[in-house]
């Protein structure tokens, strides 16, 4: 398998360049070429949600899309959310709310979530489950997840 | 500054920060020089010999180091271990690598270590399995029947073992009943599904002679032990690491064929390699929870008076025992006469061999199968007398002046007050105007109906004369020159919060703030000695060692600060940190500056050694008793099957509370795992021993939407075992939901004559039981 494909991406704001096997997953190429191992990979398979990152500004699931597949787009990672000012007001309110216990679905649920706001900035709780549906926690029994998400609208909609 | 007393409050999780922003070290994020990769191949048969395997082309692939097979193991790494004990078990050999003959799908055949992943499940492709199949069995009933195809030839049965307990005439109870209620029962398996898979790292240093292994696991310390006797290789050269583990729910309990592979692989090939599994791997390959089948007989008098119950079990084992499986029924059968006082119980389980994956701990383990059991006992048994269940449970409720309560399964509860969760409930979810609803909404031909678990769980696990390695837990707290406390605990958390809850306890009992007291768990090398996490004990036996060692660091500051301040102890009080002299306010020292007269050791009481630090074990004396009172109210749509749960009210007492919040999490979580059991989730075989249900695609886990509205809250009865009264809340809320939704669902399409009706309840066999087609 010798041979490669050159990918220009900008993951978190950084240009890259890179030669990838054609059949590497993009979220190895995160984890394993880039280092960045806060996105995780739960079931391979686009199921649990656990290795969502954002591609052009929507949240896809990394383990099933390839590395050569982002050529040109900007990519980010759950590395790229809190800034030297803080946590982002997602991740505060994880915290604040139990949102997480074992953590290791948090950083696709916290992407995910930020999707969500992106599109309905005052969600219902109704539709924060839906928006959620394509991630899986094993932990919470999703209540505090959806607290968290409740608490991170006020605070982005009080922040903007 | 005061510090403020923490135990009791909600106190935000200190493992967070790191966790939100993806900044953790799971297995599978560790960075390491020189890492090998290891890949799993995996038998497609549920039964089958190998007659050869052909691994030239796959050894001849660039990039792989070694290909190994059973074949080339041999002896050299002993069987995986099973630790419960009893003496009708029949244990079959359980090698790392299959041994000739393969007996699960999934079970491993031979591994590829290559420089990279994915090399190494290339070479996978070109590993060449002659397989010859065999008769395979999956049901378990089937198994148990004589003719049945033998999971292990060199035994004439696929029976496991059998187990019984309890006490009372059975026949005399029959004899003097109105009544007799059976009902047979069938508790699927069900897939544990952590978000992260299992994973390991194993590395030898020749030189040192060490072996290193970082593992998923929930059980550092006795992992230990187990791959020292695995590997023949002494546990004080082998070091286990449990970094950030991604959930556990009991399969995480044990000990793998992976983890005696991989450690023998980096010891052969003097180096470090690494196996993460994949979902599928983890579906096929990790423990299933559940697999019980089971007929229950009640024997009642017209009041309601319950004389005698009886349980006959099954439990399908699997082709091996992994490290727990066949002490999962003594666990059902302790736990059979839930929160009420019956004087005759018997149990019996009879484990039978069969084509799949083993058995084992699931959130729960063995205690969710007792609940569901009893809790729709009591229905059944209303339904047949014409009594409402909650007249019923009370009538049979022990009573709080009952405690300590002799069940006659032969366990001592140890503290309850039953009644009061229930009426708390009860005023919760408004009951007697929802049974004149449920009248209304019939005679619209609507289908509403309620249900009740009333249960009680065993936790705390426990004493270790019960347990198969020691029910014990360590905790150690040390105070250093700076005045900052490190606690090292056994118990090895995966999302249960000891960093904040322990650092509660250690805070409020030594004076220093939370940000100076460090809780380190899960590695060998530091932490002395421990047990693990599981069987809801985190915080009542490792919690409470953590305790005791606290109460000795501060004996022993209290000695020295009297040295220091020339006064007795008698004479010092101590608060927010600072012992001074009673009616002398100004003569005083704060507990860091006495951490620092320990280390500089010049004015210490005679004789005494320097340092602050202390280490407790603590045994406890019993189990404790978990309890609580669930009510679900569900709608069926009975054109569709669907059920919609309008309310669910949850009532639970864990005992003394350290963290409300974590407490909440802990009830919600695990509500969402037994709701998953009751409506969702089933590991399905076909009949030849083939995995259906092989991903998430297939297997059903609970997502936001499934969930409804929860209401809680809390009743708070200590724990007379400990000295904190904390009892345990891990798995209170799987164990005690799932009957009052199933409850509530029979209930709801009682009209159609529908009694019982088997887990998942899905839409499918709802809608065909509205329809009159079976029944």
């Amino acid at each position: 398998m010798s041979n490669t494909t050159k990918i220009e991406v900008t993951v978190n704001g950084v240009s890259r360049t890179a030669e990838v096997e054609p059949r590497l997953l993009l979220v190895h190429y995160l984890r394993d070429v880039l280092g960045l191992t806060g996105t995780h990979i739960g079931c391979e398979t686009s199921l649990c949600g656990a290795c969502t990152v954002m591609v052009d500004g929507a949240a896809a699931k990394s383990c099933t899309l390839l590395a050569v597949q982002v050529d040109g787009c900007e990519v980010e990672t759950i590395e790229s959310l809190a800034t030297e000012d803080g946590l982002h007001p997602i991740q505060e309110a994880f915290w604040d709310c139990h949102g997480l216990q074992c953590g290791f679905c948090t950083p696709g649920m916290i992407m995910a979530t930020r999707q969500l706001l992106q599109e309905k900035p005052s969600p219902s709780e109704e539709e924060i489950r839906r928006g959620l549906e394509g991630n899986i926690c094993r932990c919470t029994g999703y209540k505090h997840i959806v607290d968290a998400v409740q608490q991170a609208a006020e605070q982005m909609k009080a922040g903007t | 500054m005061p510090v403020s007393k923490l135990v009791g409050t909600k106190v935000k999780r200190r493992e967070d920060p790191r966790l939100v922003q993806g900044l953790s070290h799971y297995v599978d994020d560790l960075r390491m020089a020189d890492v090998m990769h290891a890949a799993i191949l995996r038998s497609p048969h549920a039964h089958a010999r190998i007659s050869g395997i052909n691994t030239d082309a796959a050894q001849a692939l660039p990039g792989v180091v070694t290909v190994v097979t059973g074949a080339d193991i041999g002896d050299s790494v002993g069987s995986v271990p099973c630790a419960a004990a009893n003496p009708t078990l029949r244990t079959p050999p359980h090698p790392v690598l299959a041994q000739g003959e393969v007996r699960y799908v999934g079970e491993p055949v031979a591994v590829a270590v290559a420089g990279d992943s994915y090399t190494a499940r290339d070479a996978l492709d070109l590993i060449e399995v002659d397989y010859e199949p065999l008769p395979a069995v999956s049901d378990l009933e089937k198994a148990l029947e004589p003719g049945s195809p033998l999971v292990h030839s060199q035994w004439d049965s696929n029976q496991a073992f059998t187990f019984e307990c309890g006490t009372g005439d059975m026949d005399k109870a029959r004899a003097e009943a109105d009544v007799i209620v059976k009902q047979k029962f069938i508790h699927q398996r069900l897939a544990p599904i952590p978000v992260e898979t299992r994973g390991v790292v194993a590395r030898y240093f020749p030189g040192e002679d060490e072996l290193t292994v970082w593992s998923s696991t929930q059980i550092p310390h006795l992992l230990r032990a187990m791959l020292a006797l695995m590997l023949n290789f002494p546990e004080h050269r082998i070091r286990i690491i449990a970094p950030e583990v991604g959930g556990g729910f009991g399969c995480k309990l044990n000990v793998y064929r992976e983890e005696g592979l991989l450690a023998h692989l980096a010891m052969k090939l003097k180096g470090t390699v690494k196996w993460i599994e994949g979902r599928r791997e983890n579906i096929q390959a990790t423990i299933h929870g559940r697999g019980q089948v089971g007929t229950v007989e009640a024997a009642v008098k017209k009041d309601g008076t319950i004389l005698g119950v009886t349980y006959d079990s099954l439990l399908d084992t699997g082709a091996y025992h992994q490290l727990l499986t066949p002490g999962m029924p003594p666990l059902t059968g302790l736990m059979i006469s839930g929160s009420y006082k019956i004087p005759t119980l018997k149990f019996t389980s009879t484990g039978g061999f069969t084509n799949k994956v083993a058995t084992d701990a699931y959130r729960g383990a063995g205690r969710p199968e007792a609940t569901l059991v009893i809790e729709r006992t009591m229905d059944l048994i209303a339904r047949e007398l014409d009594m409402d269940p909650v007249e019923l449970r009370r009538k049979n409720f022990a009573q709080p002046a009952d405690f300590p309560l002799q069940v006659a399964t032969g366990l001592a509860y140890d503290s309850g007050n039953y009644q009061a969760a229930l009426d708390r409930a009860l005023e919760m979810v408004g009951y007697q105007d929802l049974r004149a609803e449920q009248q209304r909404l019939r005679a619209e031909g609507r289908y509403m109906g309620i249900g009740f678990s009333t249960y009680v769980e065993i936790c705390a696990m426990g004493p270790s004369a019960a347990l198969p390695a020691g029910g014990w837990e360590s905790g150690t707290v040390r105070m250093d020159f700076t005045g900052k406390a490190t606690v090292l605990t056994g118990v090895s958390p995966h999302g249960q919060g000891e960093e904040t809850t322990f650092a509660q306890i250690v805070s409020d009992d030594l004076g220093v703030p939370i940000e100076d007291v460090a809780v380190l768990h899960g590695d060998t090398a530091v932490v002395p000695n421990g047990i693990g996490t599981f069987g809801s004990r985190g915080i009542s036996v490792g919690g409470t060692a953590v305790y005791m060692a606290t109460q000795k660091v501060r004996e022993k500051a209290e000695a020295i600060a009297a040295n220091v301040l020339e006064c007795s102890t008698d004479d010092l009080e101590f608060e927010d940190g600072k012992f001074t002299v009673k009616g002398v306010p100004d003569k005083g020292i704060t507990i860091q500056e006495v951490a620092l007269q320990a280390h500089v050791a010049t004015k210490l009481p005679a004789g005494m050694e320097p340092g602050l630090q202390a280490t407790s074990v603590f045994e406890p004396s019993n189990f404790t008793f978990p309890f609580g009172t669930h009510i679900c109210v569900v709608e069926v749509d009975t054109q569709s099957g669907e059920i919609e749960i309008k309310k669910y009210v949850a009532v639970d007492d864990c005992g003394k509370v350290i963290n409300p919040m974590i407490v909440d999490g802990q009830v919600q979580g695990g509500i969402a795992q037994g709701l998953g059991q009751a409506l969702l989730e089933e590991v399905v075989y076909d009949e030849d021993g083939q995995l259906v249900t092989g991903s998430l695609m297939d297997y059903a886990v609970a997502r936001a939407e499934d969930l409804p509205q929860l209401e809680f809250d809390r009743t708070e009865t200590p724990s007379p075992v400990n000295p904190m009264g904390v009892k345990g809340v891990g798995e209170a809320g799987t164990i005690g939901s799932t009957p009052s939704i199933v409850n509530a669902v029979v209930d709801a399409l009682a009209p159609f004559g529908v009694t019982h009706i088997d887990m998942p309840l899905k839409p499918e066999k709802l809608w065909r039981l509205c329809q009159g087609g079976t029944k």
